[in-house]
C-alpha cells in the first residue's frame, strides 16, 4: 500500500531506519537466561519506547542474517540502554544459541525501532499481569512505567524453579506487595478462578509466557465472564521448520526454493527482495502477502489472517506460514 | 530561509492571501485528470527541498494568523479541544515530538532547552518562552496536548490504539473541513467515518485501518485529501454551519476566482512511543481558484477533476449546487491539451494556455 501515491520523491523502503549498536554487557542470570544491554554506536540515546514493546534483533551468523524479535525489558524512561533477555531454546531454529554462544560485549549488530503489539491499555483502573518463564520479560518495562505515573497493578509469575526465576528478587524486594511467584518444582500454581473472581471493576487482565498458560489463562478469563477487550496476551511465534518448498515471485520475477529450517520471508529476503515485516511472529499483519497462484495445501500458522482469508486460499502470512505442493505464486 | 508571517484574517475581511512562494509550493492534490478515493499513503520523510512534504510540521507564512484565528475559535466554543482522561500521556508525546521536530528543523523560530525534566521552550514567531517539567501537567498553562497545538498549525486527532482499532480520544479540531470533535469524541475509526460515501463499499478503510494500526515509531506516513471552501475560511465545522454555509451561495461569474478556494489537507500519522497511541495532523491549505489556474497543467486538471466526479462525491464535498458555476469559470482555463503524470506543476514542459 505505499508508495502508491505520486506526491513527492519519498523513499520507498520499506519500514524505520535501523538502529545501529554495541553490545556494552552480558549478564547470565541463570542456566537458560541471559541479559544483553545495548548502545547505540553515535552516542546518542535510544528512541522512547513504551512498556510491552519488542525489538527485532538482527545477528549475523556467516552467511546468514537471522532477525529474531525480543520484548524490550528496560526502564523506558532510561535511553541510554536497551536491555533483552534471551532464554536458550536447544530446540529452536538457531537465534537464542547464537546470541548466547557468539556475541560478545562489543560487538556490533543493528536493532529494529521499538514496536509494540502488547501495549497497556491506559483507560484501566488497575493493570493484573500473569507471566510464565520467559514471559515475564515485556511486564519488568511495565511495570517501571507503571510506577513512573503512580499506576495500580499487581504481578503473579510463575517459574520452573527459584534457580531458574531471572528477575525474582529484584521483583519481591522491590515490590513485595504486589509480586507474587510460584515455582513448579514446588508444586505451587496461580490459583485462577480465585484471581481473576476478586478483581475491582475496570481491571486489565495481560498474560504472556507458554502458548499452554496463554490459552488457560484466556480461557478461564472468558469462563469467569471478563470483558475481551480487557484480556491481552502477546505470544511470538518463532517460524517452524517444514518440507522445502519452491516459490515463484510474480513482481520480482524470481524463483525461490525455501529451505526446512528458513521462513518463507527469510527465503524471499535472501533474494534481496524488499518485504514488509515488523513482528516477524504472525502477529502484527504487515507482511500479507497477496498469493495469485496455487495447487497444493497452505500451512498457516499465524494469528492475524481471519478464518475464510485463509480458506481463501488468496493470502498468506510468509513470516511464520509454508506451503506443501506444486506450485505457489506470490505477489511479491 | 527567510519567511514572512502574513497580516490576514480567516474570516469577517477575509484578507488571507497567498504569496507566489505559497502558490509555487501548494501541495495540488491531483496525480492525474481524474479523482477517486485511494489510500494513497506513502513515507513521511522528508521530501523535496521547500515543498511542504520537507519538514515534519510544516511552518508558513500564514503560522502567526492560523494561531490567532485558533485562539478565537476556542474562545468562542471551548469543546473544539477534548483530551479523554487517559490520553494525557499521548498528549505530553505529541508536545515532545512537536517541540523536538520544530527545534531541530526550524531553529530560527524555535528553541528547546533540555535539562532532564526541566524544558525551556521558545517561539519565536508567537512570543512565547516557558519553562516547564516535562510531563508535570501543573508546569504549564494547558494540558500538554492544547499547549502545543495552540502554537503549531493544523488540526489534531490524538488515536488511542486498541482491540484492533484507532479511538478518536483526544483532539484540538479549529480547521476542519466539515466534521466535529464533540461529535467524533470516543469513537472508533469506522464510526466516525461512517459518513464517508462509496469508500466503505471499496474496502477502503480496512484496508486504512490495517495500514494505520501497523505504522512504526520513526515511520511516519502521509496523504493528501481535498474538499473545497467557499472564502478561506479555516474553521468550516457543523458548529458554525449557520455562519458559513450561507456563504456558498454568494458565489458568481465575477468572483469565483478570488472567492472558491481548493482546500487540500496535508495528512500525516505518527506512532507516539510512551503511549503508542497514534497522532493524526491534519493540516489545511487553502488556495483560489485564480491562483490555481496562474499554473497552466493545475487549471486544465482541475476542471477535468470538478467535471467528472461522481456525484455523490461532489454532495459529500459540499459542492453540487456550484459546481455548474466553478465549470463555466474552469472550462476557460481548459484548453484540452493534455497533462503531464504527477502533482507537480511542470511549468518548464507544461504549454501555455492556448485560447
Amino acid at each position: 500500500m505505499t508508495g502508491t501515491a505520486p506526491n513527492s520523491t519519498a523513499p520507498k523502503t520499506v519500514g524505520a531506519a535501523k538502529l545501529a549498536v554495541r553490545v556494552s554487557a552480558i549478564t547470565t542470570l541463570n542456566a537458560l537466561v541471559t541479559r544483553f544491554e545495548f548502545q547505540r554506536i553515535d552516542g546518542t540515546d535510544f528512541p522512547t519506547f513504551s512498556g510491552g514493546a519488542h525489538t527485532v534483533v538482527e545477528m549475523m551468523d556467516g552467511e546468514k542474517k537471522r532477525l529474531n524479535p525480543y520484548s524490550l525489558m528496560s526502564d523506558p524512561a532510561e535511553l541510554s540502554t536497551y536491555a533483552i533477555s534471551v532464554r536458550r531454546d536447544d530446540q529452536g531454529r538457531g537465534g537464542s544459541l547464537f546470541m548466547h554462544q557468539k556475541i560478545k560485549v562489543g560487538d556490533e549488530m543493528a536493532l529494529s525501532y521499538p514496536v509494540n503489539l502488547f501495549v497497556l491499555d491506559l483507560r484501566a483502573r488497575k493493570h493484573l499481569f500473569v507471566a510464565g518463564g520467559i514471559g515475564i520479560t515485556p511486564f519488568l518495562a511495565q511495570i517501571k512505567q507503571l510506577e513512573a505515573i503512580g499506576g495500580n497493578w499487581e504481578l503473579h509469575y510463575s517459574c520452573r524453579s527459584p534457580d531458574l526465576g531471572s528477575y525474582v528478587d529484584e521483583l519481591t524486594e522491590n515490590y513485595p506487595h504486589a509480586t507474587s511467584v510460584y515455582y513448579d518444582d514446588k508444586k505451587q500454581s496461580i490459583d485462577l478462578d480465585n484471581l481473576l473472581d476478586g478483581q475491582p471493576f475496570g481491571t486489565h487482565l495481560y498474560v504472556c509466557g507458554p502458548k499452554g498458560m496463554i490459552d488457560w489463562v484466556r480461557k478461564t478469563a472468558t469462563a469467569t465472564g471478563w470483558p475481551q477487550a480487557h484480556v491481552h496476551h502477546e505470544e511470538f511465534l518463532a517460524p517452524q521448520p517444514g518440507r522445502p518448498f519452491a516459490v515463484r515471485l510474480k513482481k520480482s520475477e524470481l524463483t525461490v526454493e525455501v529451505g526446512a529450517q528458513e521462513s518463507l520471508l527469510e527465503a524471499i529476503e535472501r533474494l534481496g527482495v524488499d518485504a514488509p515485516y515488523l513482528c516477524r511472529g504472525g502477529a502484527c499483519g504487515q507482511c500479507e502477502t497477496d498469493v495469485l497462484d496455487s495447487d497444493g495445501t497452505f500451512l498457516h500458522r499465524d494469528h492475524w489472517l481471519e478464518d475464510d482469508e485463509k480458506e481463501s486460499g488468496e493470502k498468506i502470512m510468509p513470516c511464520v506460514s509454508r506451503f506443501e505442493g506444486k506450485i505457489l505464486v506470490l505477489n511479491r | 530561509m527567510t519567511l514572512q508571517f502574513n497580516t490576514e484574517t480567516f474570516r469577517d475581511d477575509y484578507s488571507f492571501h497567498n504569496s507566489q512562494r505559497a502558490i509555487d509550493r501548494f501541495p495540488f492534490p491531483f496525480h492525474e485528470d481524474s479523482y477517486m478515493y485511494a489510500v494513497n499513503m506513502e513515507r513521511h520523510q522528508g521530501g523535496p527541498a521547500d515543498s511542504v512534504y520537507e519538514k515534519r510540521f510544516d511552518v508558513d507564512e500564514h503560522y502567526v494568523a492560523e494561531m490567532a484565528d485558533r485562539a478565537k475559535v476556542l474562545d468562542d466554543d471551548p469543546l473544539r479541544c477534548q483530551s479523554l482522561p487517559h490520553m494525557t500521556l499521548a498528549g505530553w508525546d505529541l508536545l515532545e515530538l512537536i517541540m523536538v521536530s520544530k527545534s531541530e528543523e526550524y531553529p530560527d523560530f524555535f528553541e528547546l532547552h533540555r535539562e532532564g525534566r526541566e524544558w525551556y521552550w521558545i517561539n519565536k514567531p508567537l512570543g512565547i518562552e516557558d519553562h516547564f517539567t516535562f510531563m508535570d501537567d501543573t508546569t504549564l498553562p494547558y494540558g500538554p496536548m492544547e499547549y502545543i497545538t495552540r502554537q503549531t498549525q493544523g488540526d489534531f486527532c490524538v488515536l488511542d490504539q486498541r482491540e484492533d482499532n484507532l479511538w478518536m480520544d483526544a483532539g484540538m479540531v479549529t480547521t476542519q473541513a466539515d466534521w466535529s470533535l464533540d461529535f467524533d469524541i470516543g469513537m472508533n475509526f469506522f464510526e466516525w467515518h461512517a459518513p464517508v460515501p462509496l469508500a466503505h463499499e471499496k474496502g477502503i478503510f480496512k484496508r486504512a485501518l490495517k495500514f494505520l494500526l501497523n505504522i512504526q515509531q520513526g515511520a511516519p506516513a502521509r496523504r493528501l485529501n481535498w474538499t473545497m471552501t467557499v472564502n478561506p475560511l479555516l474553521d468550516t465545522s457543523p458548529e458554525n454551519y449557520h455562519k458559513w454555509g450561507i456563504q456558498k451561495t454568494t458565489l458568481t461569474s465575477e468572483n469565483i476566482g478570488a472567492k472558491q478556494h481548493l482546500r487540500v489537507e496535508l495528512q500525516t500519522f505518527f506512532r507516539l512511543p510512551r503511549s503508542n497511541a497514534l497522532v493524526f495532523p491534519i493540516r489545511c491549505y487553502l488556495m483560489s481558484f485564480q491562483d490555481i489556474v496562474s499554473k497552466p497543467k493545475w487549471g486544465r486538471r482541475l476542471n477535468r477533476v470538478v467535471r467528472d466526479l461522481p456525484e455523490e462525491l461532489a454532495a459529500y464535498k459540499g459542492f453540487i449546487a456550484n459546481r455548474p458555476l466553478m465549470l463555466d469559470y474552469l472550462s476557460q482555463f481548459d484548453d484540452g491539451l493534455p497533462t503531464s503524470f504527477g502533482v507537480w506543476p511542470d511549468e518548464h514542459i507544461t504549454p501555455t494556455l492556448q485560447r
